[in-house]
């Protein structure tokens, strides 16, 4: 029970920060992109922000288990992989194209309206299929 | 010279920092790693079936709370698009990418760059560089966006 509490809790300070943000709104995202346009610095005051207190948070999980018990996530994979930088460039391609990422796309779909169903519709497709694309991707060109 | 920053960004730092005290309780809480497009995606595939109700009600958070600031707070209007077929591609993308990556802009970016992850750098990169080159493509060359 504790432990579906503070997923809640992690969940609501999530949304309401990308609310607060205006990481909701798609013209701010774009416009953090759009370094030839009127380009808006806004998202990396919520990226440093953001930032901070999870640093700060990393820093605690030394030598301390989590609150519920278990374990903290393992240490950061250095492995890079082509999966990675594959997987990173359609994601920032999509991002670019609507001005949304999954986070934002959870958050917002209360007030968007019906263009953030669709996007939302065809992320999940998109992550239903995703196990498929991984594996053809490494049957017709192995990573390594 | 306060008066001068533009109040989009202080709004962003302090939504910022309610982003990252979400990661903070969801890491020192449950001991994971805050990335939206895992938590949704293992409930897609599968993959994530052990912990589902974690992850539900996690996004339920997500999904709740503006409900509760959309009355009192700001202009609600995201600007989205309306063309479908750009939804549709775009969401595609999203879905596939940031599985295949294994994180988006909170897995990566944010819990990612915060200790210093080399994947989540690099990833953070690739997006950010690739999501520029998109926008400028589809907005300034072939202006759909």
């Amino acid at each position: 029970m504790q432990r579906l509490i503070l997923a809640f809790l992690a969940g609501g300070l999530f949304g309401a920060g990308l609310f607060i943000s205006g990481m909701t709104d798609t013209t701010k995202v774009q416009g953090w992109l759009d370094v030839f346009g009127n380009w808006d610095p806004t998202l990396a005051f919520v990226m440093g922000g953001a930032i901070i207190p999870m640093a700060v948070a990393w820093l605690f999980t030394k030598g301390r288990q989590p609150l519920v018990g278990g374990e903290f996530p393992a240490p950061a994979d250095p492995k890079l992989g082509r999966n990675l930088v594959v997987g990173s460039v359609l994601f920032g391609a999509g991002w670019g194209l609507a001005g949304l990422c999954p986070g934002p796309a959870v958050a917002s779909l209360s007030y968007g309206g019906w263009p953030h169903w669709v996007f939302f519709a065809a992320m999940l497709a998109g992550m239903a299929i995703a196990p498929a694309v991984r594996t053809s991707l490494d049957t017709a060109v192995p990573a390594e | 010279m306060l008066q001068s920053i533009p109040t989009d960004w202080v709004w962003g730092l302090i939504g910022g920092m309610l982003i990252g005290l979400g990661g903070a309780v969801y890491l020192l809480g449950n001991g994971r790693i805050m990335g939206a497009s895992g938590i949704i995606g293992g409930l897609v595939d599968g993959s994530g079936r052990t912990a589902w109700k974690e992850r539900a009600v996690f996004l339920a958070g997500v999904f709740l709370l503006p409900i509760l600031l959309t009355p009192i707070y700001r202009e609600v209007n995201t600007h989205a698009t309306t063309n479908i077929a750009v939804l549709i591609a775009a969401g595609i993308c999203v879905g596939i990418g940031t599985r295949l990556a294994n994180g988006c802009t909170s897995g990566h970016g944010v819990c990612g760059i915060s200790r210093l992850s080399l994947r989540g750098i690099v990833s953070t990169v690739f997006y950010i560089m690739a999501g520029g080159l998109t926008v400028v493509l589809f907005r300034h060359i072939l202006g759909v966006i």
